[in-house]
């Protein structure tokens, strides 16, 4: 691992979101150091689904702000927010399913390519080595997540717990400076559980990603974050290393329920 | 009850071999209307690869592109200045058909795109007969309506140039949608709106640059469509026609829109010379949608669709 370092990657400041009436995010401040992993937990419903909507565009918040790499980027689209560095993945898996493995990881790979379309279409020059410099960046991408047996399958027939992983693999094919995790191991056996948090902590500290990521599994996010947020009902109530998040009463309340006696 | 069969499977077979010329003849012009349905129906297969929509509009843009074009060349516009505009047109229309139409339905249901895609055709429809008026007119762009004799062979001028027409512009898109990386946004776009937006795909422009093509080809099949038949409004209907060359070809598939279109054409060019005395004729009328039911019962994702999984 290497450490986080104090410089904020991203800074989410005093950001709520609505709708409607509800609150879904209530000024939540936030900062996600350059290289570390933080895990944002809290009970269901918490707001962390929606503070990771707002990080990547598909809500915007009312009031707040949010920063990154020193540029304000409050009201940008997730087009916008990709093409700046931050990759995420999706609760509910949002693979391209009748694409093969292989495909979906090379969609991964479209904001970094360039080019004529001419060019492209004739499969000739630039095009055509560009092609296979991205395909062989994938490649390396399928070694790493030990996905090679199922290159050319459809994704939309793999088991639950290897479209979370080709997930993940689409996401690292754009090369992020920051990676959004939403409960990548929801759903796994203890197996796969233990492969994915190997994979994270690889992904930490070979590339250097920043990550953040939605975990329910208390042991998982003890192992493996420098650092963890809790919500609650749309507040922060808690941040810090995992020991003393653990420790602190007000984190107790918000999973067990305060006694009124 | 030998008579039957004999009518059925011996006779056709037989007038076919006896005349050779007038087979191919026959053959030819299945190919010809095969390929004018492929056109129509390849509008529908961008635009179904790209959003998972089913526009019903098809039809009503290939009527809209041709009335726009013969209402300005019978306005005294010069036909390539015509043609130019008339693609400014189509360009302009699927940008507000994207700003007002489809982004505003981001996410919904694929019934909600395709109820709106019909709200679209009316509009389109009257829209262009307020514009251009409800008269038939003629569509005139150069290319006689004559045929010439090869080896014996009659062949239509304007059905041979039709056909080429189509050929080159399905091969063009054929690779321009499965060679550049516009294609593979396209397939990515059609599978998962939100995962696409999130890999950095802008989903706008991706329509934009569907519609704007869809509507291309609309133009080229208006041009076809109404040299030979006229501009009138009955051109919309054709998109009926090419409803059973998707699902013989496949919903998502460009060469499947083709070979779809071919089998269609041939086969019911073939049936209603050869087998049509049999019932009296009139098998043109309802042979693809015969063809299209079987399909629908056997092979619902068509010759070259993609399969459909799906996980419970």
């Amino acid at each position: 691992m290497t450490g986080p370092d104090a410089r904020p990657l991203l800074e989410v400041a005093g950001v709520s979101v609505r709708f409607g009436a509800l609150v879904a995010l209530n000024q939540v401040s936030l900062g996600i150091c350059h290289g570390e992993i933080l895990a944002i937990i809290g009970p269901n419903g918490a707001g962390k689904t929606t503070l990771l909507n707002a990080i990547s565009g598909f809500y915007h918040p009312y009031e707040g702000r949010i920063v990154f790499d020193g540029k304000d980027r409050t009201h940008l689209k997730p087009p916008d927010v990709a093409a700046l560095g931050i990759a995420r993945t999706f609760q509910n898996v949002a693979l391209f399913k009748g694409m093969s493995v292989l495909d979906n990881l090379m969609t991964g790979r479209l904001l970094k390519m360039k080019g004529s379309f001419l060019l492209e279409a004739l499969y000739w020059g630039p095009a055509r080595r560009q092609e296979l410099e991205h395909r062989a960046f994938v490649e390396r991408i399928i070694d790493f997540l030990e996905i090679q047996a199922i290159r050319k399958t459809a994704a939309g027939r793999l088991p639950y717990g290897l479209q979370k992983r080709v997930e993940l693999g689409r996401a690292l094919a754009a090369e992020p400076e920051l990676l959004l995790l939403d409960e990548p191991m929801a759903g796994m056996n203890v197996e796969e559980k233990e492969d994915m948090c190997r994979f994270i902590l690889d992904v930490n500290g070979e590339f250097g990603t920043t990550i953040a990521l939605i975990e329910h599994d208390m042991g998982v996010v003890m192992d493996i974050s420098d650092r963890v947020a809790v919500l609650d009902y749309g507040r922060k109530i808690a941040d810090g290393a995992p020991e003393q998040v653990r420790k602190d009463p007000a984190v107790r309340d918000a999973y067990l329920g305060v006694s009124h006696d | 009850m030998t008579e039957l069969l004999y009518g059925i499977a011996v006779a056709p077979f037989k007038d076919m071999a006896g005349s050779p010329a007038f087979f191919a003849e026959v053959l030819i012009g299945g190919v010809f209307a095969g390929l004018m349905y492929s056109l129509v129906a390849l509008g529908f297969v961008l635009i179904f690869k790209a959003s998972g929509v089913f526009n019903f509009a098809q039809g009503a843009m290939v009527l809209f592109a041709a009335l726009t074009l013969v209402g300005l060349i019978e306005r005294g516009v010069p036909v390539a200045l015509a043609l130019v505009l008339t693609t400014a047109v189509m360009v302009a229309l699927a940008w507000v058909i994207e700003r007002v139409v489809l982004r505003p339905l981001v996410n919904q249901e694929h019934i909600i795109l395709f109820m709106a895609t019909i709200g679209l055709t009316f509009f389109l429809e009257g829209f262009g007969e307020m514009v251009w008026g409800a008269n038939v007119k003629k569509l005139d762009i150069g290319i006689p309506d004559r045929s010439f004799i090869v080896a014996g062979i009659q062949i239509n001028q304007l059905e041979l140039s039709a056909a080429v027409t189509s050929a080159v512009l399905v091969a063009v898109l054929a690779v321009f949608f499965q060679r550049t990386r516009i294609g593979r946004a396209l397939r990515a776009v059609a599978d998962d709106h939100e995962a696409a937006l999130s890999i950095g795909i802008p989903l706008k422009t991706i329509w934009m640059i569907v519609w704007s093509v869809a509507g291309i080809v609309a133009i080229v099949a208006g041009i076809m469509w109404g040299a030979k038949s006229g501009v009138q409004f009955s051109l919309s209907l054709i998109a009926l026609k090419s409803l059973p060359v998707l699902i013989l070809g496949g919903f998502t598939s460009v060469p499947g829109a083709i070979v779809g279109g071919l089998i269609i054409g041939v086969g019911e060019k073939l049936g209603e010379v050869y087998w049509g005395p049999l019932v009296g004729g009139a098998i043109e009328n309802w042979f693809a949608y015969v063809l299209a039911l079987a399909f629908l019962l056997f092979r619902p994702q068509g010759l070259f669709g993609e399969k459909i999984i799906e996980r419970v």
